[in-house]
């Protein structure tokens, strides 16, 4: 989805803000909810869209931890493990104002199926070999195809339509695409592919830059001798 | 949301859960004390030294990074995957997750706020030189800057070069020069 998380390439964020002797973790309710998500495992894919969701604004707001938290309660919800109601109620009874906002979710939930099954395992490799041949070989030049789901997607925005090299084959791998909205696995090869600085960017880029990115093969087209 | 409304929420969800049987909070607990005690750029640290005293070694790891830190042990997940990248006179390799913050959590850690935060994920992929010079990383002109979005589940760590004046330390003193900013890619290690 063409959401806030789709940060490569963003203008107007400023300068990069690194922080001496950083702890681990900031405030214990942070440490609590990343060992939570750990906890209970399940479709990291699902995990993921459900922080993609969220509204820009408490994307940007909330901070990488509150963005797992309001992800956390959204898929509580959506998967029928927790009520919205008895979540409010117990925060109320904690102390919350009834005038709190919940912790940052996305209002948008059409088409977002529950698991066919829980993986027992997050950290669980999503490798699954492949019977089939890959479609591209190392050196082949590849365009990203100029697409803008709704849905998740890894393939960021700013590749879009831009033309690479195959630098790297991985094999199969899920394929988020699919397994975020409860589609199974439907696993695809995978590539890293290499980009010049002047595909993605023109003449706005800075000298002598590469990219490389691991793209999946559903986003890639053969670019023929024509192009 | 404040810190503090965001940590009732978070109380919310851990009650009701462990209620229902669904998380354990000790648990909870030994999986906090494991990442601030046992996962971070300490074991990295570790990959790079042997890295360095060992070619055979360093061979391994650039061949297939997996394999070769099997032999430490090191868990903490995020590593089902690993490609490091060597940084070499020709090329310096930086490391950014785009999309959301994927990081090699069993060899550096969890990652650190600036590393998820808008700015860096959004400028390195478009101006990684100027984002460099920000952390006083100054990149020369013939180099090329090789940027890496992990965008699947592979991870990437960057093997960072050694200061010639280096050579011949012992493993332990190597690993303790070795900085998290150095495996990303946003530092050069110097004498």
């Amino acid at each position: 989805m063409d959401g806030i998380h789709d940060l490569g390439g963003k203008h107007g964020f400023g300068a990069v803000n690194p922080e001496a002797n950083e702890p681990v973790f900031h405030e214990r309710w942070e440490a609590r909810v990343f060992a939570m998500y750990l906890q209970l495992g399940g479709n990291l894919d699902r995990s993921r869209h459900a922080i993609e969701r969220i509204d820009p604004i408490s994307y940007l707001a909330d901070t990488y931890y509150g963005r797992w938290l309001g992800g956390l309660e959204t898929r509580l919800v959506e998967d029928g493990v927790l009520s919205q109601s008895e979540i409010n109620e117990r925060a109320r009874v904690l102390g919350a104002h009834s005038d709190d906002r919940v912790a940052a979710r996305p209002s948008f939930t059409r088409g977002h199926l529950p698991d066919e099954k829980q993986s027992p395992d997050r950290l669980g490799t999503a490798e699954r070999p492949l019977e089939t041949s890959p479609r591209f070989a190392l050196g082949d030049w590849v365009r990203a195809r100029i697409t803008s789901v709704e849905g998740h997607t890894r393939m960021p925005a700013y590749v879009r339509g831009c033309i690479g090299q195959v630098i790297g084959l991985h094999g199969g791998w899920v394929f988020p695409d699919r397994h975020a909205h409860g589609h199974g696995e439907g696993a695809e090869h995978l590539y890293t592919v290499r980009f010049a600085t002047e595909a993605l960017w023109g003449s706005g880029g800075e000298e002598d830059v590469e990219l490389s990115i691991d793209l999946f093969e559903p986003y890639l087209d053969m670019v023929d001798g024509d192009d | 949301m404040t810190d503090s409304r965001m940590a009732l929420r978070a109380e919310a969800l851990e009650s009701l859960l462990t209620e229902k049987g669904l998380v354990d909070a000790d648990r909870i607990d030994e999986t906090i004390s494991f990442y601030n005690e046992r996962v971070g750029p300490m074991n990295g640290a570790q990959v790079v030294a042997r890295a360095w005293r060992d070619a055979d070694f360093k061979a391994r790891l650039l061949a297939d990074g997996t394999a070769a830190i099997d032999e430490f042990g090191f868990s903490g997940g995020q590593v089902d995957k690993l490609v490091v990248v060597e940084n070499t006179p020709g090329t310096h390799n930086v490391v950014v997750c785009t999309l959301c913050s994927c990081y090699p959590w069993a060899v550096l850690g969890l990652p650190p706020r600036w590393y998820k935060d808008p700015a860096y994920r959004s400028r390195v992929v478009r101006e990684p030189r100027a984002v460099l010079k920000e952390f006083g990383t100054a990149i020369p002109g013939d180099t090329t800057v090789q940027v890496w979005d992990s965008s699947a589940e592979i991870r990437y760590m960057v093997l960072p070069a050694m200061p010639l004046s280096w050579a011949g330390q012992s493993h332990d003193i190597l690993a303790s020069k070795v900085s998290r900013d150095s495996m990303i890619g946003v530092q050069v290690l110097l004498d």
